[in-house]
């Protein structure tokens, strides 16, 4: 669907992205993720041929990027960085204007096609009101609209649970599953690891313009053959697992296993109470901060805290 | 995509209050000569204004050139300044070109979207003013047109406003216009003529504000950057030691559209000047679609 091949895009002195080849495939929920200014925008744009690259190739929906644009955008759905809108007009004039521009839109199914984005955004029951009086968070469900009108059947979305709340985060996530079970591939970047890690299926990770990740979540997440174990009868689990126990904090144990089940009957088969036991696998957070090293900060507090908290966790290895 | 632009024109409520504005200021001027009876007298204040009380006729050519110097040229740098850069500032830019809609596609139709604009401004003053004329300042009183189109100068000099001073000197040009009366048809015709001549020096500064459009994402910075220039060629016309570039100035000639109202029409000057902006137009035009169709849209 997406290909590129050694994409390099030199702003002056600047290589915002640095020789990058992605490959997003049909069907994939694909995630790129990076700190900010890791060049992830500059990359979607030139997917979309507002950003020509100053060397490498490019593919999309299987024409060349930006020379063949015009055949292939028709069929793209896009949201890049915040949605943009006539503020003066409604959502609805909006859309259709948006909609009129530009070829490849049937002007008889326009009412019908602007309806169902509006309905599948949850804006069904917006009135005439100018965007200009919209929350932030319509704003963003209005872009999403936008990027729906076509039908398209690849969806480029850069940032798009920007401004949202978390119950339009969680919207936006449902419906994007849903239009990708529809047979719709979606490509989006996000710095929000979390989001990504609910959403995608295969992910790609830019830092500082390269691309030094590019796998399936799944394979990425094998279990690591550890268990966590929760008791609060921790000596005797302990003394149950004879030398399998990697590190004891507390109540919580982690135990070295690769069969949970196994693991569990054996401490019911020695009288421990468990709370929770769970097979370990490696977190988005700890997969992404490993391989763009340096900087971690610039991926938000909110992943500052969780390494923190599993820094100490595994203080004992 | 043109429909789309012209839709986006005729909806923003801006268009319609820079008219009205433009259309206001004919109007405001008309009311007082009539009230006063106190027009310019001839040689003096701006063109036509001293011959609209004997035929209220005349009054569009005069309004014309009231509005010439500051408002038209002003309005058309903000709505053509706007053109691209708004669009990038707002950034709807980048969804219409991710649509797509070509570039050059686009370009074209933001021209024709701000032709439509000037044609709107030039006939809508036109037409009041014609209306304004003939119902306050009174019908023909069978006076000769031409008489004395005095103060023949093109200003948008700072402190000119409506009534600029001698640019170029009125006795000296204004010797050759003949006394002879003209027939409504005639005055019709020339009318039609001069709204032709200053559409077309108007899209010269459409052009230049078009241009900047595609550099700045600053509206306001293509509009003033357009200005900008037709301050600094209005000065230079009006000095003497510029001579020399004189000919090639935006400016030189668009006070020229006045000789549509001599007997007989003095066409060297209209020539001229539709040739200099012709080149304005092409040149800057063709300036923008370079620049604008190899640019990375970053906003």
């Amino acid at each position: 669907m997406i290909t590129t091949s050694n994409v390099t895009k030199r702003f002056g002195h600047v290589e915002a992205v640095r020789s990058v080849s992605i490959d997003i495939r049909e069907g994939d929920r694909y995630g790129l993720l990076g700190p900010n200014g890791s060049g992830k925008t500059t990359l979607v744009r030139m997917l979309l041929g507002l950003v020509y690259a100053t060397s490498g190739e490019i593919s999309v929906l299987g024409e060349r990027i930006p020379r063949h644009a015009s055949r292939v955008l028709p069929e793209i759905g896009a949201l890049i960085e915040q949605p943009a809108a006539y503020p003066h007009l409604s959502g609805r004039a909006n859309l259709r204007l948006l909609d009129a521009a530009g070829p490849g839109s049937v002007r008889r199914t326009r009412h019908a096609r602007v309806d169902e984005a509006l309905e599948q955004v949850g804006l069904a029951g917006i009135d005439r009101r100018p965007v200009r009086a919209y929350s932030l968070g319509m704003r963003q469900r209005l872009g999403l609209a936008a990027a729906l009108v076509r039908r398209p059947r690849l969806l480029i979305l850069d940032e798009p649970t920007n401004g949202l709340d978390p119950r339009g985060i969680r919207d936006m996530r449902d419906l994007l599953i849903s239009l990708n079970e529809s047979g719709v591939t979606v490509f989006l970047s996000s710095h929000l690891l979390p989001e990504v890690s609910a959403l995608c299926t295969r992910i790609g990770v830019l830092d500082s313009g390269r691309l030094v990740l590019q796998e399936s979540l799944a394979d990425l997440q094998q279990p690591t053959g550890r268990v966590l174990v929760s008791t609060d009868d921790p000596e005797r689990a302990v003394a149950a697992l004879d030398g399998q126990v990697e590190h004891r904090d507390g109540q919580d144990l982690v135990v070295r296993s690769s069969d949970a089940a196994a693991l569990n009957a054996a401490l019911v088969g020695a009288g421990v109470r468990v709370h929770s036991l769970a097979v370990q696998r490696r977190s988005l957070e700890e997969i992404v901060l490993d391989v763009t090293g340096s900087g971690s900060d610039q991926f938000g507090l909110a992943v500052d805290l969780a390494t923190a908290a599993s820094a100490e966790g595994m203080a004992g290895e | 995509m043109i429909a789309v632009e012209l839709f986006k024109l005729v909806r923003r409520p801006r268009t319609w209050i820079s008219v009205a504005l433009i259309c206001a200021l004919p109007l405001i001027v008309a009311i007082f000569i009539a009230v006063t009876h106190l027009a310019p007298p001839p040689g003096a204040g701006s063109a036509f204004l001293s011959a609209v009380l004997d035929d209220g006729q005349l009054y569009p050519a005069a309004a014309l050139a009231l509005v010439l110097p500051v408002f038209l040229p002003v309005a058309v740098a903000v709505v053509a300044g706007e053109a691209i850069a708004g669009e990038a500032s707002t950034g709807t830019l980048r969804y219409l070109l991710a649509r797509p809609v070509g570039r050059t596609r686009l370009l074209v139709a933001k021209l024709i979207s701000v032709i439509t604009f000037v044609l709107l401004a030039v006939v809508a003053v036109t037409v009041t003013s014609y209306a304004t004329g003939v119902l306050i300042l009174g019908p023909s009183r069978a006076a000769a047109v031409g008489t004395a189109p005095g103060g023949l100068s093109g200003g948008i000099a700072p402190g000119a406003g409506g009534a600029p001073t001698a640019g170029l000197q009125a006795g000296a040009a204004i010797t050759s216009l003949s006394g002879a009366p003209l027939t409504t048809l005639d005055l019709a015709e020339r009318v039609l003529g001069a709204v032709a001549f200053i559409t077309v020096s108007m899209l010269g500064v459409a052009a230049i504000a078009l241009f900047l459009s595609t550099i700045t994402s600053s509206s306001l910075g293509a509009a003033l950057g357009s200005l900008a220039a037709l301050v600094a060629s209005e000065i230079l016309v009006a000095l003497n030691a510029a001579t020399a570039v004189q000919p090639y100035l935006p400016t030189r000639y668009w006070l020229a559209w006045i000789d549509f109202f001599r007997q007989p029409i003095f066409w060297r000057d209209i020539q001229r000047g539709f040739a200099i902006q012709a080149v304005y137009v092409v040149v800057f035009l063709a300036a923008a679609w370079a620049n604008f169709a190899t640019k990375d849209i970053t906003t």
